[in-house]
């Protein structure tokens, strides 16, 4: 029996059933897989939402075939009622914030790669992990059946501002059961949450292998360590605020519910709370929500461009130092969401100062990598185009944030399509092309077969020109005072950019159809793809040393030893131009 | 191909200093001198006490929560009414505290169950049933505060001081059912003729505990200067 000074996890052994194998499965490796299927089933529900909502922007009393059966209420003949395209809106946000930019980037390649990268054979708790997954489930199930209750879903948006969402179904269709699911499911959804925190937390600090120090960890690694820490405590305050929530719902309290309000002719027996509270409850988690999903595709993203690069970048400490300082600096932002909602104007001050600061580590970050880019030789593959995407739009969509940082300019901005464009650039489309480029790259390593580089690059650049066909009009649209969350815009100032929405919808409709190549790509490979070597892109990090795909106990029982941090490449070695980090070879110089 | 490092044959290496904390209680650890326990060279045991820490956090900043919610809530509207907090939570914190002890009580008689200085597994068993009662006892002892409460016709929904005091107990309260929970497992563990408590799991059920008497005294401190 050997004696190490590694830790090693609770040892689960290798499952036999079909249910333990790829259901209920303690494995950290097929975790990460359903949260990946769970997010791109969410990602494509939230993207047909989205076609529904642009389609009716364009087309308000178009009839769209067949959206009767899903609501007889809210689309009378297929044509969407105003309450039904904000609760398509809701239901988009919902599912596209939580159950994909929550889950693909950080709980599905975190799950799946941090394990393995720190050189470990599992997560530190695989029962929590197990659990946390089913737990995300059913926090899923619960949302979605809110489609199917007879009022549907709220209409309040992914921000569930009180009052409306709090008085009940006075304030409209869906506030009744459809909001309460909601609550309950986001409830749920943080429990999930801080489990899965809690787990990525205790591996990274406990059980890293012999050499792998805190330092010599991958950047993505970093990523999701951080993007953990900011989760837990995130997550911790959203939990109470949606369970006050619920009371004021079901329960008679008044938590956020203000007196005297008179709704639907009906006199609200509330009184004495204050709406303000749930916007300051909610984006204090709302805030650092938005890091969770932006801070992991930094880190893939990182991790691909040195791959591809060949060479380490200008500095991966500052990095890791800009990281930390971003997940630092989110919950000390919060207010900046609320600059019009009547709180007092000084501290609309308080709260811009620190949001134009957190704009100084991200500025240093996207220079790290510009500055890196320049004069390498970049191996062009999918994964390293999207990686390239991802520093456009987090650029482009990065520096309206500029903007929407000084309350003067967010006056006028606030609550139009140029906020709308923002968070999409960098959220909708910097961050799921940091999922892309994962999969792009981990997709041999996770199922032994290569993607078509062809299709994946084809999917790039149809992508990359779709979304900015999407995305930078919103700016203009906003700008031009284009008021958000409006199903038909009807108002004189708003008719003139009613072709813009439709070169806009047009544009929706093609990237939406784009996304079927990869689609088709993901499952043709998986089955059809050339079978792939261990390490095909010649990458240093530990998940490239073991089989494709791997074992069931990552390395096989036994601990590797590592040697070198993660970017050793453009080194004279007996592999090549890199040192894989376990390699006890030192660089030839 | 994973290059790894074959471990030397069997080498009795000392614990590094790290592994030599004893984590908590000031009595040393369960490193037997030969039997069938884990030994503290097992370090499954930090990855548990890390996970129980990062819990805690995650406690306290709902908590925070609850905390902001409150005071902002007392500046809107102007129903803040004075409720008198009813006496039998005084005795539940007692209780509450008493069970702290006995916990600890039940940890040292294990410890020395575990170093061989006594055969008695029975003495910890009993000490770790009279801190499961116990936080029984105050679970119910709370309830009787709610009833007490309705009595006085103050609900859920009465005024905002009845609002946070059935949230915030009602909140605690179930996280020290689950503490209790985690009370049950480790009985259970103890229970079994296979003895397969790891002092690990022990730590953490404690620190839990503990943290559910520190938070009380926190909650009734909140209630206190401000229901």
């Amino acid at each position: 029996m050997s004696e190490t000074a590694v830790s090693t996890v609770q040892q689960h052994a290798p499952p036999s059933s079909f249910i333990r194998k790829h259901i209920f499965s303690l494995d950290h490796k097929v975790i990460g897989k359903q949260y990946y299927a769970l997010a791109l089933v969410a990602v494509f529900m939230g993207m047909v939402l989205s076609w529904l909502m642009r389609i009716h922007l364009v087309w308000p009393n178009a009839p769209i075939p067949g959206l009767q059966f899903l609501s007889k209420a809210g689309a009378p003949g297929g044509v969407m009622t105003p309450e039904y395209y904000l609760s398509l809106l809701t239901m988009h946000g919902t599912l596209m914030v939580f159950f994909v930019l929550t889950n693909a980037p950080f709980a599905a390649f975190g799950n799946y790669f941090l394990p393995i990268q720190i050189g470990a054979e599992d997560m530190a708790f695989p029962r929590f992990n197990m659990m946390s997954f089913w737990t995300t489930f059913l926090a899923f199930c619960i949302l979605v059946t809110a489609f199917f209750v007879p009022d549907g879903p709220p209409i309040s948006g992914w921000t569930a501002y009180a009052t409306l969402s709090a008085v009940g179904p006075d304030s409209g269709p869906g506030e009744g059961l459809g909001q309460t699911l909601w609550g309950l499911s986001i409830f749920v959804f943080c429990i999930a949450s801080l489990l899965g925190s809690l787990n990525f937390i205790a591996t990274t600090l406990d059980l890293r292998t012999k050499g792998m120090t805190l330092a010599r960890m991958p950047i993505c690694t970093w990523a999701w360590f951080i993007t953990s820490c900011i989760a837990l405590l995130a997550f911790a305050v959203l939990m109470p605020a949606c369970l006050l929530l619920i009371l004021d719902r079901v329960a008679g309290t008044s938590f956020f519910i203000p007196a005297g309000l008179v709704i639907s002719d009906h006199l609200q027996p509330h009184s004495g709370g204050s709406p303000l509270l749930w916007q300051h409850l909610f984006w204090f988690f709302g805030h650092p929500e938005v890091y969770i999903a932006i801070l992991p595709a930094m880190g893939i993203v990182s991790h691909i461009l040195i791959n591809s690069m060949r060479r380490p970048l200008l500095s991966h400490k500052v990095i890791i130092y800009c990281m930390m300082a971003i997940g630092f600096l989110s919950y000390m932002v919060w207010g900046h969401h609320m600059f019009v909602s009547g709180m007092n104007p000084f501290s609309s001050l308080v709260f811009s100062f620190p949001t134009l600061m957190i704009t100084i580590p991200a500025t240093i970050m996207t220079l790290i990598w510009l500055g890196s880019l320049y004069g390498s030789r970049l191996r062009i593959s999918a994964a390293s185009l999207f990686a390239l995407g991802f520093l456009s739009m987090f650029v482009s969509g990065g520096v309206s944030g500029f903007f929407l940082a000084q309350p003067s300019i967010d006056i006028y901005l606030h609550a139009t399509y140029f906020v709308v464009g923002h968070f999409h650039m960098v959220m909708g489309v910097a961050a799921i092309f940091g999922i892309f480029a994962g999969t792009y790259f981990w997709f041999p390593k996770m199922t032994g077969h290569m993607m078509s580089e062809s299709l994946g690059k084809l999917h790039f650049w149809l992508t990359f020109i779709g979304t900015y066909c999407i995305f930078m009009p919103f700016h203009y649209l906003g700008l031009a005072g284009n008021v958000r969350r409006y199903s038909a815009f009807v108002d004189d100032f708003l008719v003139p950019l009613i072709p813009v929405h439709r070169f806009i919808t047009f544009a929706a409709l093609f990237t939406g159809a784009v996304q079927l190549i990869f689609l088709y790509n993901l499952i043709h490979s998986r089955f059809r793809g050339a079978p792939a070597p261990a390490n095909p892109w010649e990458c240093t990090s530990l998940e490239w040393t073991m089989p494709s795909p791997p074992p069931f106990d990552n390395f096989g029982g036994k601990h590797p030893v590592v040697y070198h941090d993660p970017y050793q490449y453009g080194v004279k070695s007996s592999t090549g131009d890199y040192l894989m980090q376990d390699s006890p070879e030192q660089a030839q110089t | 191909m994973a290059t790894v490092v074959q471990p030397p044959e069997h080498k009795h290496e000392d614990p590094s200093p790290a592994q030599q904390h004893t984590g908590g209680g000031g009595f040393g650890s369960f490193v037997p001198t030969g039997g069938p326990l884990k030994t503290l060279g097992d370090p499954s045991q930090e990855a548990t006490r890390t996970g129980i820490w990062v819990g805690l956090a995650a406690i306290t900043m709902s908590f925070a929560a609850f905390t902001s919610a409150l005071l902002v809530r007392q500046t809107t509207g102007s129903d803040w009414r004075h409720l008198t907090v009813p006496p039998i939570v005084f005795a539940n914190t007692i209780v509450l505290l008493a069970s702290s002890v006995t916990l600890e009580i039940a940890r040292r008689r294990l410890a020395a169950y575990a170093r061989h200085e006594s055969a008695d597994r029975a003495a910890p068993l009993r000490w770790l049933i009279t801190t499961l009662l116990l936080g029984l006892l105050f679970v119910a002892g709370q309830y009787a505060a709610w009833a007490k409460l309705r009595a006085e016709g103050l609900y859920l929904a009465s005024n905002p001081n009845s609002s946070f005091f059935y949230v915030l107990t009602a909140v605690h309260a179930l996280h020290v059912l689950g503490g209790l929970g985690g009370l049950l497992r480790v009985v259970a563990k103890l229970r079994n003729p296979v003895f397969s408590l790891r002092k690990s799991t022990m730590d953490a059920t404690s620190y839990y505990w503990h943290f559910m008497g520190i938070l009380w005294l926190y909650v009734l401190f909140v209630m206190w200067i401000k229901l």
